[in-house]
């Protein structure tokens, strides 16, 4: 086990570098003057130009600044962005904010998907099951924009039940309706991924042998079938769990939430290389990261894997 | 070794004249896309203390629905019971609540199954699934289910038992993980064990070992011991009675040894003839021709007519009953004497 997630651990570190030289490659060789724009109208002045290529190192090739850059990335320093701001301590903040939002939304999809999906998967072609299949098409086929406005306007605006908009604190109260839209989705497909499987289980040899040691009903299929049954359920959460730490542009943007999504977003369109390029790295990081907790966990629930 | 006692006194099932259970004209139907299959018509078959029963049979022929059904494992729909009555110590399990039902299942009657890496579940430790056992119907707490659960795999004979007590399923091999089904199914001491095709999917070396082993358990438990299996050579030498079935129905019965030395039901015939055999050395195996009957367009007359080497005109119009020929020997065939005698 020790070994494994050593051998991970290094296994990522190629992945790493190369993701992270592609970005900074194709962030900052872009054709075209770097410092167009950011001196008003006119042109910048030979000494400004000078200073700048001087500090990001544009004179160097181009793997040598990269190395530079990545020197200071596992110092912890990104850097500072054209505001002069340290990306760090912004991105910190923007994930401890993205970090609640995808946990949140996390918990939705897991309590309500896998519930629904046991119901549903209990009985198939019950009237649960109709009602979870009518229900989460209807959830997979609504874009999550629609979702967001939508529900943002009933139930903040009109209803006055949730927070219209997230303030810098982003409390939880704030986030309920935000983490519910962007989790939405995942919801659905939790619920059905809980439905096949569990009917699926239900039907398993050992489900019988439970019955035949005179389990009740609950225990039979809450404990012997549903344990089974959740096993690439969690391991969806997992992946899902990655995915959300990459922000969420759309639900940011409609509740005005300050999270990494909308980092990148503006980092992007502002041609802010360093903001974006340290955004990124930090996200591979903690995407690869998650991805072996998942296989861990993996490991866990499912005792036939073996990581040795 | 230290087991569970429980006081027999208190036992609130016990046999009558030693008759465990009476199954009488089990009728058990599925409702498929195809149509109804008649998977048990009339099924009759009792069991007594300490006795082995042998139900033999091809694949098809009801040994596993009559098995689930007197389980009360059975899948209710598709299956439907269309009528019969299960006396286990003279109550009819059928007319029983589900409450009740749970509570025989595991204490008087339990069950082992072919495929024990199937139908063990594969992410809980085998201690566990064995102590579950005490800790449902005993009420017993984790640790000293879990010291039974150690007790009965050492009976079980699963070397260094309690280390590898906390192992999972596919941790052992096909035959340690059928004595496990096993430990787990004489747990709380069963007055009736049902086994459907317990060897099947063993070697022949374990399965011999298995076999030995259930008879063990039985003769030390005096427990009633019903064996499922296609093929009479496993159970010639465990086994007291037999009952043959075809398509959903008890076509023979009798003692072993007297089934084994000459059969008075044709299908039974071809069975026999259909296992190696060291007194015929050297002749050709036999495989009954043509296949079992579609159960939801059983054929009129007798439903083996259509591959009886012996069937007449009568065969394809009377369904025979099944009758004594001679004492203690019963066939439904309209020629059982000839059979006998011939
Ligand atoms: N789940 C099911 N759905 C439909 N028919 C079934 C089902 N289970 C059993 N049957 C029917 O019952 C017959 C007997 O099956 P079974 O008792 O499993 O045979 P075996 O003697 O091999 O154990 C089968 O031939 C099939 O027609
Ligand atoms: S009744 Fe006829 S068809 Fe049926 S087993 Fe006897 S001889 Fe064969
Ligand atoms: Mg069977």
């Amino acid at each position: 086990m020790g070994k494994y997630i050593v051998r991970r651990l290094l296994q990522m570190i190629p992945v790493v570098l190369g993701a992270t030289f592609l970005i900074y490659a194709m962030v900052f060789a872009l054709p075209g003057d770097p410092t167009a724009g950011k001196c008003g109208e006119r042109e910048c002045s030979e000494a400004y130009k000078a200073a700048f290529y001087e500090k990001y190192n544009l004179n160097d090739p181009l793997p040598i600044q990269y190395g530079k850059y990545m020197a200071n990335v596992v110092q912890g320093d990104l850097g500072e962005n054209q505001y002069g701001n340290d990306v760090a301590g912004e991105l910190g903040d923007r994930y401890l904010v993205t970090g609640k939002l995808a946990l949140m939304a996390l918990l939705w999809e897991g309590v309500i998907g896998i519930a629904a999906g046991a119901l549903a998967g209990i009985r198939k072609g019950g009237f649960m099951d109709s009602l979870v299949l009518v229900s989460t098409l209807f959830l997979i086929s609504i874009p999550v924009f629609v979702t967001g406005v939508v529900s943002q306007f009933f139930l903040g605006v009109k209803w006055g039940v949730a927070s219209v908009t997230v303030s810098a604190d982003a409390t939880v109260y704030e986030l309920l309706l935000p983490s519910f839209v962007l989790g939405s989705l995942s919801m659905a497909y939790i619920a059905r991924l809980t439905r096949t499987n569990l009917a699926e289980n239900l039907r398993a040899d050992y489900v019988r042998t439970a019955k035949a040691k005179g389990l009740t009903p609950q225990r039979t299929v809450g404990l012997h079938a549903l344990r089974n049954s959740l096993i690439p359920v969690v391991t969806f959460m997992g992946y899902d769990f990655g995915a959300l730490l990459g922000g969420a542009i759309v639900t940011e943007g409609i509740f005005n939430i300050q999270g990494v999504g909308g980092y990148i977003f503006r980092g992007v369109n502002n041609r802010d290389g360093v903001a974006v390029v340290g955004a990124v790295t930090v996200l591979v990081v903690a995407y690869l990261l998650v991805n072996l907790l998942v296989d861990l966990l993996y490991g866990l629930l499912d005792p036939r894997i073996s990581h040795d | 070794m230290t087991t569970v006692t429980t006081d027999p006194s208190a036992k609130q099932y016990r046999p009558e004249n030693g008759r465990l259970l009476d199954v009488e004209e089990l009728h058990v139907e599925f409702h498929t896309q195809e149509g109804v299959a008649r998977a048990l018509n009339g099924v009759n078959i009792y069991l007594d203390q300490g006795e082995t029963l042998a139900i033999l049979g091809e694949s098809g022929s009801g040994k596993s629905v009559t098995a689930q059904t007197v389980m009360g494992i059975l899948d209710i729909p598709p299956a439907k019971i269309t009528g019969g009555a299960i006396r286990y110590c003279g109550q009819d399990l059928l007319q029983m609540g589900e409450e009740q039902r749970r509570e025989i299942r595991g204490p008087e009657i339990s069950m082992i199954f072919q495929d024990a890496l199937s139908a063990l579940n594969p992410v809980f430790p085998v201690g566990w699934q064995i102590a579950e056992m005490f800790r449902v119907h005993r009420g017993l707490n984790k640790s000293d289910a879990l010291d039974q659960a150690v007790h009965l795999m050492e009976r079980v004979q699963i070397p260094g038992a309690r280390d590898r007590v906390k192992a999972y399923p596919h941790q052992f091999s096909g035959g340690m993980r059928q004595r496990i089904m096993i430990a787990m199914a004489i747990a709380l001491d069963p007055a009736v064990l049902i086994a459907d095709e317990p060897t099947t999917a063993l070697d022949v070396t374990v399965q011999a070992q298995i076999m030995g082993l259930l008879k063990e358990l039985q003769e030390e438990r005096q427990m009633g011991l019903i064996l499922i299996t296609h093929d009479l050579g496993v159970v010639a030498d465990v086994a007291d009675r037999i009952s043959v079935m075809y398509a959903g129905r008890i076509v023979e019965k009798a003692a072993v040894h007297d089934i084994y030395a000459n059969p008075a039901h044709p299908y039974t015939e071809g069975l026999l003839a259909s296992i190696p055999r060291l007194d015929r050395k050297g002749q050709e195996l036999y495989a009954i021709g043509g296949l079992p009957p579609n159960l939801t367009r059983m054929p009129p007359g007798c439903p083996f007519h259509p591959r009886c080497g012996r069937a007449r005109d009568i065969c394809s119009s009377d369904d025979p009953d099944l009758l004594e020929v001679v004492p203690g020997r019963l066939s439904a065939c309209h020629f059982s004497e000839e059979v006998l005698n011939g």
